[in-house]
């Protein structure tokens, strides 16, 4: 039989009504908490118990709405799905409750997630077709066509990765995590036939696939492991697959790596980025750096430029190996 | 008699160019603690994670007979760089993982003589100084302890994300979102942590050129954060977050409207000054913001 334990536990609750507060504010609310509560039976007490007016967004109780996504300390949770017991060893008995961004905040824990829906809608998040309006047979997918989808469909559009994303934090136009893996899910589909038109939306600069910063915050912090991030580098694969990379700084980035490892094994960092940037704009834009850093002994010269032993191995696998051309 | 500590040594592209301070350092630490390290002098560049959205498949050929060449030394891997140990560790989970795809991948490693076995593990030197090594046995060796310091740890994303990736890696991986190796180092060396919210979060590095102004402001409010903290320095286990927060304070400092020039070490440099290795040694001399306190 399991025992059930208690400890007293520090909340810092954010506090926020868009209609009467000019800044919101956080009150401090000590409560025993029990070893089987998760955190939604947190925030309904604190509703119940403590004070009415708290808001926040429920529904399933069973991980599949994703109503209910707020932060912990700064880790995303689905609140219905977290167990106070997990937070508390990650943090300690002191745990701040917090919108899943306080600036979209409209009432506590409820925030105006408009952006997030419309980065949705950008991807055409959406199976497309001609379809015959009286068909004959169902239209079959292999189990292998269906394992393409890599779990992308899991996505139950909770936010959490989409909140969580320093790219989208810096940069509002950046289409983000959750609709990139939706764009995925319809372009790894047999059925559907606008991949190209996706990958026009999610190839363009600032809003697409190369402004990820590649921290792995989305695949650390989704709740059903849809893994963002994998779908968004099989989004970068589909662009050269397809032959529709533009040729610009962050293809020629990608692409300069398989140059540099051909040519020497090792990358050549200075000429990645003048092979990325341009002569000029590199030096217009790195210059200053770049003296900085040979002043200190930073710089590699071309003519010393360590190169991996071995180099005919590897000039061999890559031409056996390569699958894409740019 | 305690077994010395031998690894293959994957010391990334990095090490060899923009950052030779962070070889030489990690070559002196190493003879300080009787750790030998036998570099793979056959290893190429990891695809940085930027080969793998051109061509998935080449990079994963090349990982694997990257540690292909760990293998056939018969030691594990230990790694210097945050991403080139999460690209391999990566390469390797997925070859583990999928036998398809390891046969497709061993066919190519055939033409040039080699197999993946995956009999090798893979690990940073952070990890194997604190897990291999032992912070207790480190803290007898400390002569010079670092307590006049604050030092600010930053992470880095690649060593403690994606944390499955990580837990299966290291056999404990680190609490992404409260994570202690770094504190615990700097603490065991005698120094004092600062705390700080962007500790864990992403420097910018791998969308430098594709995303400059977003990249900006995630090394102007690293920088600010540890600043704010009270930081003398900080350190790191990552030579890829050490060249942001190094040499691109000044872009950074325009982005967040501050000054944001401080000294950022390399884990190495930090371990190597506790235990009495010379700054010529650990090549301090090598950083752009100046390390000014030695």
């Amino acid at each position: 039989m399991t025992t059930i334990t208690t400890q007293t536990i520090t909340f810092n609750v954010f506090r926020f009504n868009a209609e009467t507060d000019y800044l919101p504010h956080y009150k401090t609310i000590e409560m025993e908490v029990t070893s089987e509560e998760v955190v939604l039976d947190i925030l309904n007490r604190i509703k119940w118990d403590v004070d009415g007016s708290f808001s926040y967004r429920r529904s399933c109780r069973h991980g599949i709405c994703g109503a209910c996504a707020i932060k912990v300390n700064g880790k995303g949770v689905l609140a219905c799905k977290e167990r106070m017991n997990d937070l508390i060893e990650l943090f300690g008995t002191e745990l701040t409750l917090e919108p899943l961004s306080i600036k979209r905040a409209v009432k506590d824990m409820i925030i105006d997630k408009e952006d997030f829906w419309k980065k949705h809608e950008q991807v055409k998040p959406y199976l497309i077709d001609e379809i015959d309006e009286h068909p004959e047979s169902e239209n079959l997918v292999t189990p292998k066509e269906e394992a393409q989808l890599l779990e992308a469909d899991y996505c139950i559009q909770c936010g959490l990765c989409h909140y969580s994303c320093p790219s989208l934090e810096n940069n509002e136009s950046y289409i983000g995590p959750a609709a990139f893996a939706a764009a995925y899910r319809f372009n790894a589909d047999v059925r559907d036939k606008a991949t190209l038109d996706r990958l026009d939306i999610v190839n363009a600069p600032d809003q697409g696939v190369w402004d990820c910063v590649k921290c792995f915050e989305c695949q650390e912090v989704c709740p059903k492991e849809v893994n963002p991030i994998e779908k968004i580098t099989k989004l970068h694969n589909q662009v050269f697959e397809n032959g529709v990379a533009i040729n610009n700084v962050a293809t020629r980035h990608a692409v300069g790596f398989a140059h540099s490892i051909k040519k020497h094994g090792l990358l050549d960092e200075a000429e990645l980025v003048r092979y990325s940037e341009g002569t000029v704009p590199m030096l217009m834009k790195h210059g200053k750096v770049g003296f900085k850093m040979f002043k200190v002994g930073k710089v590699v010269m071309p003519w010393n430029m360590p190169k991996s032993d071995k180099l005919d191995e590897v000039k061999a696998l890559i031409k056996s190996s390569s699958t894409v051309k740019f | 008699m305690e077994k010395k500590l031998t690894y293959a040594l994957f010391t990334g592209c990095t090490a060899k160019e923009s950052t030779p301070e962070q070889l030489m350092s990690t070559y002196a630490v190493a003879e300080k603690l009787g750790i030998e390290l036998v570099e793979l002098s056959e290893a190429t560049c990891c695809g940085a994670s930027h080969l793998q959205d051109y061509d998935d498949f080449l990079s994963l050929v090349l990982n694997a007979r990257n540690i292909c060449y760990a293998e056939s030394r018969g030691m594990t891997m230990v790694t210097i760089c945050n991403t080139c140990q999460l690209n391999t560790a990566m390469t390797k989970h997925r070859l583990d993982n999928d036998p398809e795809l390891k046969a497709r991948v061993n066919e190519k490693l055939a033409e040039v003589g080699l197999e993946y076995k995956g009999t090798s593990e893979i690990t940073h030197f952070l990890y194997a100084i604190i897990d291999d090594f032992g912070l207790e046995t480190l803290k007898e060796k400390v002569v010079t302890p670092l307590s006049q310091f604050n030092i600010a740890p930053f992470y880095g994303c690649h060593n403690i994300r994606p944390s499955e990736l990580q837990n299966e890696t290291h056999g404990k991986a680190e609490n992404p979102y409260n994570p202690n190796s770094l504190d615990d180092l700097i603490v065991t060396l005698g120094g004092v942590n600062v705390d700080y919210e962007e500790k864990n979060k992403c420097c910018g590095f791998h969308a430098e050129l594709q995303a400059p102004k977003t990249a900006a402001l995630l090394t102007g409010k690293a920088l600010m954060g540890a600043m704010d903290a009270n930081a003398d320095w900080m350190v790191t286990p990552c030579p890829l977050c050490h060249l942001k927060l190094d040499t691109q304070y000044e872009h950074a400092g325009h982005a967040v409207g501050r000054d944001v020039k401080m000294p950022v070490l390399h884990m190495q440099q930090m371990v190597g000054l506790a235990l009495g290795c010379t700054p010529a040694e650990l090549g301090l001399k090598h950083h752009v913001s100046k390390v000014n306190f030695v």
